[in-house]
């Protein structure tokens, strides 16, 4: 990457902004967010990302699926977290997903698109990026 | 937007009545503990038969969720995609809630969660707001984006802030930003940001220093390391920013080394940004050059000192010295130094994108912003919480945190670690504010919140914390070595039973001169826990040295464990428990513990089935 210049950081940003969808309701692609902060490593967010990865594997899914890491969603009690968003769902946060849950997560919403009963966090604020710049 | 968003794929559904395509419509209803008792499962099961009976089975899906907080508002409903929230709802409602959500997709106004007119006239929150308690600033892009991955911030406006700094303002209309914002240390101690950063600005010299205090060391605390962990390129943004305010090249991160993923992120963040170049030599061709450095701290907690901080830095021993000369004008090898802490720096792009006014619309007048806290303890929902300056306590632990463990009564919360102090029941209500911590008795602190129930002792809490900050005193100035060390005896002395009249004042008298004379607020602050906890529960240290008693059992050497011998039946479990092996009995007969050789440790009066073992 050559040293940027305001314009070239701008035009870069364009082009971020639609290959890094992250608005917090309808999502182009299907995403997995697995939530890789210390605390999360800790209550065994690897072994999720594992399962995660090989379920989706199993299901052929490798080419639509988008797989990140992110920092702590803030939901220490409930760890390891895991967003998901698919297409025309509303996207959600699962909590204490162990390898088990998360082999669930792939079948269930991702493949057959139904929500799990007994996982789901509630979301702890909105999004305040996505609004516009500037003193509104 | 809801009404037009198209849908690609996915569960849409035809709506059982004009044969239009539809979302289908989700139901949460909180599964967590509070709301259990509060009959969420009843609810639950009613909705599905709603549903079924409806014929709107194939619209909604209906799930148990885990803790969404609002426990004593319970049981909650949760609509999406529409995001609207409901509480205390009752089986009753459950046909009502059906139709019109799921049938007539209204909704049903009555139950519709609204924000209490007291919260509204406390704090201040843009305009939109849902029913979240929670606002996020500092941990904006926290669990959003890959922390890795330099493109993802600049997708969620990264490195705006410091375009717009470089290009549209002069350093002196950065300070004024800052000022109009209100922003004020969130380290603890409160000291306004713009002023700091003005101040250093203005002192003479041609080398100055930023330096950003990523040394978190209250126990329990772990706000600093989220942030980094989640979002290190807010800091690293925000660090270039104050280089170009202040006139420095250079600036530095002082960790902790405990912290390691922390650190490989920053390393990966900074690299990053060199090579985009947003940090190094003249930083997106504006001709300011500004290069950031990783410095390691070995985990001494005095090195969260801002003095003591800059002489670990040089290569020196980490102890504080006196103030003034502050940093401002000789700070880092004696030039001028910006130090601010994680937390503080990673308000400023957004300070500077959405502007200064913005974010003093938010929070209380004197305190603005947010603030991140870290709530753990004997609390439902543990977990790292960002909220609006003016939040009242009582919104965090029982809105937010979901209420007490097990159903416990709450006691008390500490805010501050170890320089802070215990607020109790009487003041939950009080706004969260600098200043109104401070005339609690407490403080802001860097924001680590330990809640305790009934079953924690403020005594022992009390010596946990003091015993911490004998370990973490540098020894230079005698106030703290030396007053440190006596409280710590005087509070075992009281935890073992072996309290005297007189101890209290003693305990109070070294506080007053720990907190006027020592050298830092190591020392000045040390005192706290033991002077906030004897203010509100001095009945409880007073039955420690007069009938050598401790309420909640937590002292070891002031209970006694005996068993009832008409309700033992000898079966001879407790004694299987017993790592002291120190419990004896014949088969089917009553058993005795042999006090003498009895370790406390309480494993017999957990095991028995009969509550035979009694705790005294």
């Amino acid at each position: 990457m050559a040293k940027m210049t305001p314009a070239s950081l701008e035009e870069h940003r364009v082009a971020m902004k639609a290959k890094h969808p992250t608005t917090l309701q309808a999502s182009p692609t299907t995403r997995i967010v697995v939530g890789m902060g210390t605390c999360g490593i800790a209550a065994g967010a690897r072994a999720a990302w594992e399962e995660l990865r090989k379920s989706v594997a199993e299901f052929g899914l490798e080419d639509e699926v988008q797989m990140k890491q992110t920092g702590c969603m803030g939901l220490c009690q409930v760890e390891p977290t895991v967003e998901i968003a698919v297409p025309g769902m509303p996207t959600v946060i699962y909590g204490r997903v162990t390898a088990e849950v998360a082999k669930r997560l792939v079948r269930k919403h991702i493949v057959e698109k139904t929500l799990i009963d007994g996982h789901i966090q509630d979301r702890p604020a909105g999004d305040i990026v996505a609004t516009n710049r500037g003193d509104e | 937007m809801d009404g037009d968003r198209k849908i690609a794929e996915g569960p849409a559904v035809r709506g059982a009545r004009d044969g239009v395509v539809a979302e289908k419509q989700y139901l949460l209803v909180c599964g967590g503990e509070g709301c259990q008792s509060g009959k969420s499962e009843e609810l639950f099961l009613a909705l599905h038969q709603q549903a079924e009976a409806q014929g709107l089975k194939n619209e909604v899906q209906i799930i148990r969720t885990g803790c969404f907080g609002f426990c004593e508002k319970g049981p909650v409903v949760k609509v999406l995609p529409s995001d609207a929230f409901y509480c205390g709802v009752g089986v009753e409602d459950a046909a009502e809630l059906i139709a019109e959500r799921v049938g007539a997709r209204r909704d049903v106004g009555r139950l519709v969660y609204r924000k209490e007119a007291r919260l509204a006239a406390t704090t201040r929150v843009p305009e939109g707001g849902s029913y979240n308690k929670q606002f996020r600033i500092v941990l904006r892009n926290c669990g959003v984006i890959d922390p890795e991955n330099i493109d993802e911030y600049i997708a969620r406006e990264g490195y705006a802030a410091l375009a717009k700094v470089l290009f549209e303002m002069r350093p002196e209309e950065v300070v004024e930003e800052l000022k109009t914002s209100g922003l004020r240390g969130r380290g603890g101690a409160g000291f306004p940001t713009g002023v700091k950063w003005e101040l250093t600005r203005v002192a003479p010299g041609d080398v100055k220093y930023v330096i950003c205090n990523a040394d978190e060391g209250d126990p329990g605390a772990y706000m600093d390391r989220a942030t980094i962990e989640g979002d290190p390129h807010s800091v690293v943004e925000a660090m270039a920013i104050c280089g170009y305010t202040v006139g420095a090249t250079k600036g530095y991160v002082y960790i902790r080394a405990e912290y390691p993923l922390a650190i490989e992120r920053l390393k990966i963040a900074i690299g990053q940004a060199e090579e985009y170049g947003l940090l190094g030599k003249d930083i997106l061709g504006s001709g300011v050059d500004f290069e950031l450095e990783i410095r390691l701290g070995a985990g001494a907690f005095v090195c969260g000192e801002e003095t003591a901080l800059m002489r670990s830095l040089e290569g020196n021993r980490g102890m504080p010295v006196p103030k003034p000369p502050y940093p401002a004008t000789s700070g880092l090898w004696k030039k001028p130094t910006v130090i601010n802490n994680v937390e503080t720096f990673a308000n400023v792009p957004m300070v500077i994108l959405k502007g200064g006014r913005w974010f003093a619309s938010i929070g209380t007048e004197k305190s603005t912003g947010t603030k991140v806290f870290a709530l753990t303890g004997k609390i439902n929902n543990s977990g790292l919480v960002e909220v609006p300056m003016g939040t009242t306590l009582r919104e965090i632990i029982f809105d937010i945190g979901g209420g007490i463990r097990g159903g416990k009564k709450f006691k008390g919360v500490q805010t501050g670690g170890p320089s802070g102090g215990i607020i109790t029941e009487n003041d939950l209500d009080a706004p969260i504010s600098y200043e109104s911590l401070s005339a609690l008795g407490s403080m802001m602190g860097s924001g680590g919140m330990i809640v305790m129930d009934e079953d924690d002792c403020v005594v022992d809490v009390s010596k946990f914390y003091m015993e911490f900050c004998v370990d973490e005193s540098c020894g230079k100035c005698a106030p703290c070595r030396i007053g440190t060390n006596q409280m710590h005896s005087i509070l075992e002395r009281i935890t073992k039973g072996e309290g005297e009249e007189g101890d209290l004042a003693k305990l109070e008298k070294i506080g007053q001169a720990m907190t006027k004379a020592s050298l830092c607020m190591l020392g000045g602050s040390a005192a706290n826990p033991t002077i906030s906890t004897i203010r509100h529960f001095r009945e409880e240290y007073e039955e420690h040295i007069r009938d050598h008693r401790c309420r909640s059992g937590s002292c070891k050497a002031l209970v006694t464990y005996s068993i009832s011998a008409e309700k033992c039946i000898g079966c001879g479990l407790c004694a299987r428990h017993c790592p002291a092996s120190c419990i004896a009995g014949e088969r089917k007969g009553p058993h005795v513990i042999d006090l003498g050789r009895c370790i406390k440790c309480g494993a017999c009066f957990t095991s028995c089935k009969f509550g035979a073992v009694v705790k005294a």
